[in-house]
């Protein structure tokens, strides 16, 4: 499985593989300022790669991104500016976390309505059991009962 | 020649194993017992036959014969012996080989099995393999033959794609097959009984170790995934929430609820619709994956019309076993006499809990990794679901479940009494409660996250040792330890494997405290990553069989004193004009420095990457204890036996959970 995935990384990258996405001169002298572009960025599709953020990825393309994200964060723009001012240029598809929309709704609420629903149809459960008591014995049984009760006393 | 015979042998497999098919049925009709024992030695040939081929494929891959189209693509006469074996699952004509080798594999096994397996279950279950066993080789023989010639033959291959040279695809992926594939028993094993309309406590412990052993596969196979993403992809990441990441964890999360489910319905009859629904829905998912992974649907929509057929025949594949199982199942189940009744407060109750959310758990996966698909067919609207929606929804449903855990092993059967059980948890508690202070301590005014989670996982392993410590108390310490000696293996096995739970969720939170720096740095130059240096003591070529390689020559330094040497390198591959990075690791115990190197300038410079990863293969230590765990439960007395056990089990008198004490019939 992981082989496919290496494959199609590899085919989609294309070029070259080189190590490490963020190169060292990306990075912004502000520490905080950087650590913002970090979490941004991890949080951002790569456009031409099979499920990586622009943080983790190699593609020329990725980078581009990177560097819009530290300008803008240099501009003084906060998170969710930054976030929108890609979002308006590339898509909702560059998100890695989907919007809460109502295109997303069954996304989003699929955990809840399965624990809910499961949850429910076990107590339901639970009551219908309990609605229908176990047989009572019958004569014989209880005869067997009283004989078995009364021979262990007696010893 | 000996290509021809294994695509012959292929096709005599599909023949046998569509007797293998077809014999119970008839028998059933007849009622001739003969008929129903072909299935034995058709399961058996089968095999033969398929193993004879995959041998043909290797035989063509070891020699390098680049008569034959498959070797050609993906391999090279200069690659390393062990990559042109492995080479020959490295591709997608070769994996479905290896998958069907496996499928058969199970299929001889359940036929040698010398267990109490009913006859006709017996039977009726190699049909079922049987049936799924034709459709694969069809599928084969069809749309991906893997033993078609190439004429005139070229003089050199294309090489296998570097990233999969590594020992980590020698051992990936049959591990992984091992798993998915393993679960087509259960599968199996449902169908038949939905067939028969008979199941029964025999049929849990017929069916579990088959589905212990899937799961215990599975789990090593997809740890064993992850460190090699860990290490091979460059970036020190362990998890990625890949679509193919998640193809294999779903089968995962709907076994290990199945194996949870099984003991409920072995011990306790009760659970068995649910539990005959999780066995075909796990190995749906196993299906389901291998579509996703095999159609390439996952990529884009688009790669999915790129090669239509193999998808398509898939497709069909899945809307013939799952729509197929799931219909038989609502036309059968409701037939099924329900057993065993409990209280919400016992251990079926904590089972039924845990089945619920790791369900949960697997639908989210599910639906996460479905959802762009679906929403761009229906709308055209592009969306993509990424780590931070799985970690999101993930963690809140995996903290409960987790915390459950210690309850479900303390409480007895039917009614337990939660108090008691708290009273005797406590100590896991309170110990749990003082290690995580002690960790938010020592790290003050760090990732808050991460102190929790080591909490969490003490506790996970604390309550598995008291679990154990309880059943075994006696007088004196003799009497205890020839008492813990005395405990079934399952015990044991069951205390191991979620103790590996705690070890993994104590790993995966020390990933908080990683630290990454990033510098391009000259010779003599330094690099810190936590309480580690790093100094660059040279970049020297290097040449390997097939590749040449540059590498950064690094000595790891603690407070002035070395301790190791990494020498991550990039590697060029010039068969296929690709280059590949070598991480570089140093492992402190169970913490790690990891070291990937970028660009290299003209002034001898190199871009590093250094990472301190504290506890780091915790993760995958914790997989395989789990793993062990099953393999142990594995050996318990009552699977060797097969037997339902008919007398008491005396052992268990020692603790309030007496498992066996609960006649199983």
């Amino acid at each position: 499985m992981r082989a496919l995935r290496s494959i199609l990384l590899a085919l989609a990258l294309l070029a070259p593989v080189a190590a490490g996405a963020v190169q060292p001169e990306e990075v912004m002298k502000d520490p905080t300022l950087e650590r913002r572009a970090r979490a941004i960025s991890s949080g951002l599709r790569c456009l031409v790669c099979q499920n990586q953020s622009i943080d983790d990825s190699d593609a020329p393309l990725a980078r581009d991104l990177r560097l819009i994200v530290r300008e803008r964060l240099r501009q003084g723009d906060d998170d969710d500016a930054v976030l929108h001012y890609v979002v308006q240029r590339y898509g909702e598809f560059v998100l890695l976390r989907p919007v809460v929309a109502w295109h997303t709704a069954l996304l989003w609420l699929t955990p809840v309505l399965v624990v809910g629903l499961g949850g429910l149809a076990l107590f339901a459960a639970s009551r219908r059991r309990k609605a229908t008591p176990p047989r009572a014995l019958s004569a014989a049984e209880e005869a067997a009962v009283a004989d078995l009760v009364r021979r262990a006393e007696s010893r | 020649m000996l290509i021809e015979v294994g695509h012959y042998a292929l096709a005599l497999a599909l023949a046998l194993s569509l007797t293998q098919m077809v014999m119970p049925v008839w028998a059933s009709r007849t009622g001739d017992p003969v008929l129903r024992s072909i299935t034995v030695p058709a399961a058996l040939a089968t095999f033969a036959c398929i193993a004879f081929a995959f041998g043909a494929l290797t035989y063509a891959h070891v020699t390098s014969d680049f008569s034959v189209q498959n070797v050609v693509e993906n391999s090279h006469s200069m690659k390393p012996l062990i990559y042109k074996i492995s080479g020959v699952w490295g591709n997608h004509e070769g994996s479905m080989l290896l998958w069907v080798l496996i499928l058969a594999l199970f299929g001889a096994v359940v036929a040698l099995a010398r267990n109490s397996v009913p006859p006709i279950l017996r039977a009726n279950t190699l049909g079922v393999q049987a049936a799924i066993t034709a459709v694969f080789l069809l599928f084969i023989l069809v749309t991906s033959n893997p033993f078609s010639r190439l004429n005139p033959a070229p003089v050199e291959g294309r090489d296998l794609n570097p990233l999969l040279q590594d020992p980590g695809l020698a051992i990936h992926p049959p591990l992984l097959y091992l798993g998915y594939v393993g679960f087509s028993i259960s599968f199996a094993f449902a169908i038949a009984a939905l067939i028969e309309g008979r199941i029964d406590a025999a049929w849990a412990r017929a069916v579990r170790p088959w589905t212990l052993a899937a799961w215990c596969f599975l789990t090593v196979g997809i740890a064993m995934g992850s460190y090699w993403a860990y290490y091979e992809l460059g970036w020190g990441g362990w998890w990625f929430w890949d679509p193919v990441e998640n193809a294999s964890l779903m089968p995962w999360l709907a076994g290990t609820a199945l194996v949870h489910s099984t003991v409920v319905m072995e011990k306790r009859d009760a659970l068995k619709v649910w539990t005959v629904l999780l066995a075909i829905l796990t190995f749906s998912l196993s299906l389901l994956g291998t579509f996703l992974v095999r159609s390439g649907v996952l990529t884009s929509v688009h790669t999915f019309a790129t090669d239509p057929t193999r998808g398509t025949f898939i497709l069909g594949i899945l809307v013939l076993f799952i729509g197929g199982s799931l219909a038989l199942y609502a036309w059968r189940a409701p037939t099924l006499r329900q057993g065993g009744l409990f209280a919400p407060i016992s251990r079926e109750g904590a089972l039924v809990m845990n089945n619920l959310f790791l369900s949960a758990a697997c639908a989210t996966v599910l639906v996460g990794t479905l959802y762009p698909l679906a929403l761009e067919s229906l709308t055209g609207e592009k969306i993509s679901v990424g780590p931070p929606f799985f970690n999101l929804t993930f963690l809140p449903l995996a903290v409960p479940l987790l915390l459950v855990v210690p309850f479900g092993q303390t409480l007895a059967w039917k009614r337990g009494d939660l108090a008691a059980a708290s009273q005797r948890l406590f100590i896991g508690f309170a110990l749990a409660l003082a290690i995580t202070l002690l960790a938010i301590a020592v790290t003050w005014g760090g990732p808050v996250g991460a102190p929790l989670g080591i909490g969490l996982g003490a506790y996970l392993i604390l309550g598995a040792a008291l679990e154990i410590v309880t059943r075994a108390r006696g007088k004196t310490v003799g009497l205890s330890l020839r008492r813990a000696a005395g405990l079934p293996r399952s015990a044991w096995g069951t205390a191991l494997a979620h103790a590996g739970v705690g070890i993994t969720v104590i790993g995966i939170a020390a990933q908080a405290w990683s630290v990454e720096s990033l510098a391009t740095i000259q010779r003599g130059g330094e690099l810190r990553a936590g309480p580690y240096v790093a100094v660059l003591e040279g970049v020297l070529p290097r040449t390997g069989p097939n590749y040449t390689e540059t590498v950064a020559h690094l000595t790891i330094r603690e407070g002035g004193d070395p301790v190791g040497v990494i020498e991550p390198g990039k590697r060029f591959y010039a068969s296929r004009n690709m280059s590949v990075s070598e991480a570089g690791l140093l492992t402190l115990g169970v913490s790690q420095v990891y070291a990937s190197v970028g660009e290299t300038g003209t002034d001898g410079s190199v871009g590093i990457r250094l990472y301190y990863k504290p506890l780091v293969l915790l993760i995958w230590l914790g997989a395989v204890v789990m793993a062990l765990g099953g393999g142990l439960s594995l050996t318990d007395r009552r699977f060797r036996v097969g037997a339902p056990a008919l007398r008491p089990a005396v052992r268990d008198t020692a603790g309030p959970v007496p498992p066996h004490s609960v006649p199983a019939e």
